[in-house]
């Protein structure tokens, strides 16, 4: 097959040596210490073959912390770079793989896994469901995204790292211009992990739309799971885009297709429309969410129904049919002239519009509203001003004529920083210290937790307010150095040391998480928030099957409303019946395994491998279809038995009304 | 579907009468004029865009059931879909000097 084993390994350079020594290190103390405490049965039967939405969601959310630090890790490498001019710690290629890989895992391995993660978790307990609708796909969602992660993530280890930047336009991306097979873990990593994607996608969409409890009408939705919702239907419109693209690309790298080539009659351009019309929706599907969570976040803490509902519901629905009409404002200077970059010019500066009215309902719905300062409500009240600043900046971008001007420079990096982060990142934050007691039945140090929030949004602001400045003074994004003259050295040094107290944040928030484990108080209610939907309604952690009896909704907040009329929070004995599940499986997991193989062959081009291992995900389809396995009824004592293990704790929900 | 076999199914029939009006008038059209074969061509076309619709939503049931409105949204939805991904990309990819 011609195998060229010297070029398998990257050798030669000493970071990636380290890189190396560390991940080997580490698998070996991972193995050595799962074999040591005898955990390996444990993590099959309770993780790793599980189809509940809860632990699927945690593991989505895991994934997700771990890629932030390796996403993260690629972006004080790059501030180190940059931080005086003419510096000699990476090279130009270097600097190419590291802003590709940070770009790519950030959006499709962190921001991405983490909001799934939290609708996993969420909305079939919002909707007051016992799962999704196809527990099993779910998890065989997850297992493909985390093969498609763990696949782009031994790029820069084996075989050379993606350096075609994380759109990867044509014509760089091609054979042609990158000859190595960086961009093909690029082609086939993605599509792996997009199909994971779109298959949540779909799952939601049913789950949403078919599984509310009774009462529950669409417009009674809370509004995290109306976020979701669409965000779902986003997935399903614009995934296949990208899915298309993607083979498109695959054909051209590895079968010498000429779709995107300059020669052969190939169109580089399309590339860019058709990573733009995928990836202009993608940036909606992860802040539609993000604005749910807020939403929740801030009615919760201003004990205020959401103000504005039905505005909100409307801008939800304008943004997504304008997110799918605003593509060509990433690529104004390829010059589609001014008939083309003037209708797209007001679409983009439209989507303002919606996305204000929501601002204007978070401030309304905290007018006199007695707002609580928690650690979730901070993140929120960071995000406001935070993310106007994106969104103004974003407005200064989308207008066709000035956008020659910022076009390619830092303005813009720093712009889509301000809108992903607060957007984001923030709403991730805030999500985990809401939800944390929910997933794990204590609440994280709200001390510690504060440490993490003003070191993470100080350092947010002093890594990225500098680069406006930078931009507008014409400093060019993904340029590895600068010289002296340039001037340019103040900034980019405060950039750089911004970076470090954001670093610093973050390291808050993972000795916050340690400590939580090792030291919060269990002993917390099922609604440690005094909130208002139907997920606090239920034990924390969450039992498997969710709800003992599913509870009866008859407008929003339910929760709240029960409460204070103190209806259907206790259960009787007579109203326990047996409650279906669902069987875990292995199957996910295995189909990730043959999919990550057989892409890693795909990715070197080896095609007989690629097949044999192809054959594995055929055989797990096949299997899959004749698996009449009908699943599990948990019986009644046992209900009974895990309902008065929480209902009876001292300041439980029946003693809790207000 | 018992209460639609009492009264008369004028639905089915106007459909029936517009399939047929359009359908004759393509064929006309298309072999009777002496039009460029790009007018024919774009005027055929939309003749068949209107039937379908028509096909749809005369004969196909789709308004009828508990999915009615959701499957009027779908359809909607998914055209409006293809024709941003498919028009859209022609237009910018063929306006300008982009395309030369």
């Amino acid at each position: 097959m011609g195998i060229k084993w010297d070029e398998f390994f990257i050798t030669g350079d000493p970071l990636i040596l380290g890189s190396q020594i560390a991940i080997v290190l580490t698998m070996v103390g991972i193995v050595a210490g799962v074999t040591y405490l005898k955990k390996w049965k444990w993590l099959w039967s309770e993780w790793i073959t599980t189809v509940d939405h809860k632990r699927i969601g945690i593991m989505y959310i895991i994934s997700g912390v771990l890629m932030f630090f390796r996403g993260g890790m690629d972006g004080l490498l790059m501030k180190a770079q940059t931080s005086r001019p003419e510096m000699e710690f990476l090279d130009a290629q270097h600097y190419n793989e590291i802003f590709t890989t940070h770009g790519v895992i950030m959006i499709l391995f962190m921001a991405m896994p983490m909001l799934i993660g939290i609708m996993n978790v969420v909305v079939p307990l919002q909707i007051g469901a016992r799962d999704v609708a196809f527990p099993q796909l779910n998890a065989l969602s997850f297992w493909l995204f985390f093969g498609g992660a763990m696949l782009f993530n031994i790029s820069f280890v084996i075989g050379g790292s993606p350096d075609a930047g994380w759109t990867s336009y044509f014509p760089l991306a091609g054979k042609e211009f990158s000859p190595g097979i960086g961009n093909n873990y690029y082609a086939v990593a993605l599509q792996i992990a997009g199909i994971g994607t779109l298959l949540s996608g779909i799952n939601f969409v049913v789950t949403i739309l078919k599984m509310r409890t009774k009462g529950m009408t669409l417009m009674k939705m809370p509004m995290f799971t109306w976020t979701s919702f669409i965000a779902s239907v986003i997935i399903i419109a614009a995934f296949p885009i990208f899915t298309v693209a993607l083979a498109l690309m695959t054909f051209d790298r590895l079968y010498g297709a000429h779709f995107f080539t300059l020669s052969g009659g190939g169109l580089d351009m399309l590339w860019a429309n058709l990573f733009w019309l995928w990836g202009h929706p993608e940036v909606y599907i992860l802040v539609l969410p993000a604005f749910g969570i807020y939403s929740e976040i801030i009615s919760t803490f201003s004990r205020k129904t959401l103000f504005g509902y039905k505005s909100m519901v409307l801008s939800i629905l304008i943004i997504a049919l304008l997110s799918m009409v605003v593509w060509v404002h990433h690529f104004y200077t390829m010059g589609s002239g001014p008939a083309v970059n003037s209708i797209f010019s007001i679409t983009t500066m439209a989507i303002a519009v919606p996305t204000g009215i929501k601002i204007f309902n978070w401030l309304f719905t905290m007018r006199k509203g007695r707002i609580k300062m928690t650690n979730a409500m901070l993140w929120s009240l960071a995000f406001v001003p935070c993310f106007i600043i994106g969104g103004v900046t974003g407005v200064m971008l989308g207008m066709g004529a000035a956008d020659y001007q910022y076009h390619n420079t830092l303005f813009l990096v720093a712009h889509f920083h301000y809108t992903i982060i607060p957007g984001v990142v923030f709403a991730v934050f805030a999500a985990l210290y809401y939800w944390w007691p929910k997933m794990f039945g204590f609440t994280l140090n709200e001390k510690i937790g504060r440490w993490h929030f003003w070191l993470f949004v100080i350092g947010f602001n002093a890594t990225f307010m500098p680069m406006f400045f930078l931009g507008l003074d014409g400093a060019v994004r993904r340029s590895y150095t600068y010289s002296v003259e340039s001037g340019f050295a103040p900034l980019f040094l405060v950039s750089a040391l911004g970076s470090v107290i954001l670093a610093l944040g973050f390291i808050a928030f993972c000795y916050n998480i340690y400590w939580s484990i090792r030291h919060a108080d269990r002993n917390i209610t099922g609604d440690p928030w005094n909130a208002r939907t139907l997920e606090w309604a239920t034990a924390s952690p969450v039992q498997p099957y969710n709800f003992a009896k599913l509870p009866e909704v008859d407008g929003l907040d339910p929760f709240w409303k029960m409460k204070k009329n103190n209806q259907g929070l206790t259960i009787k004995d007579s109203e326990i019946k047996e409650i279906h599940m669902p069987s875990n499986s292995g199957l996910p997991f295995i189909m990730g395994v043959a999919f990550g193989v057989a892409g890693f062959f795909l990715v070197f081009e080896w095609h007989i491998a690629a097949a044999i291992a192809a054959i594995g995900i055929i055989a797990g389809l096949i299997y899959r279809s004749f698996d009449y396995d009908e699943g599990y009824h948990i019986p009644v004592d046992e209900i009974k038995e895990t309902e008065s293990k929480w209902r009876n704790v001292e300041g439980e929900v029946h003693n809790y009304v207000k | 579907m018992e209460k639609h076999t009492n009264r008369f199914p004028i639905s089915h029939v106007l459909g029936f009468i517009f399939s047929l009006i359009l359908t004759f008038g393509a064929a006309y059209i298309a072999l009777k004029t002496s039009l460029s074969f790009k007018v024919i061509m774009w005027i055929i076309g939309t003749l068949a865009v209107l039937q379908a619709g028509i096909q749809l939503f005369m004969f196909m049931h789709l308004r009828e059931g508990e999915d009615g409105k959701t499957n009027v949204i779908n359809i909607v939805y998914g055209v409006f879909m293809a024709v941003v991904i498919v028009v859209g990309s022609i237009w910018v990819m063929s306006a300008g000097h982009a395309a030369h």
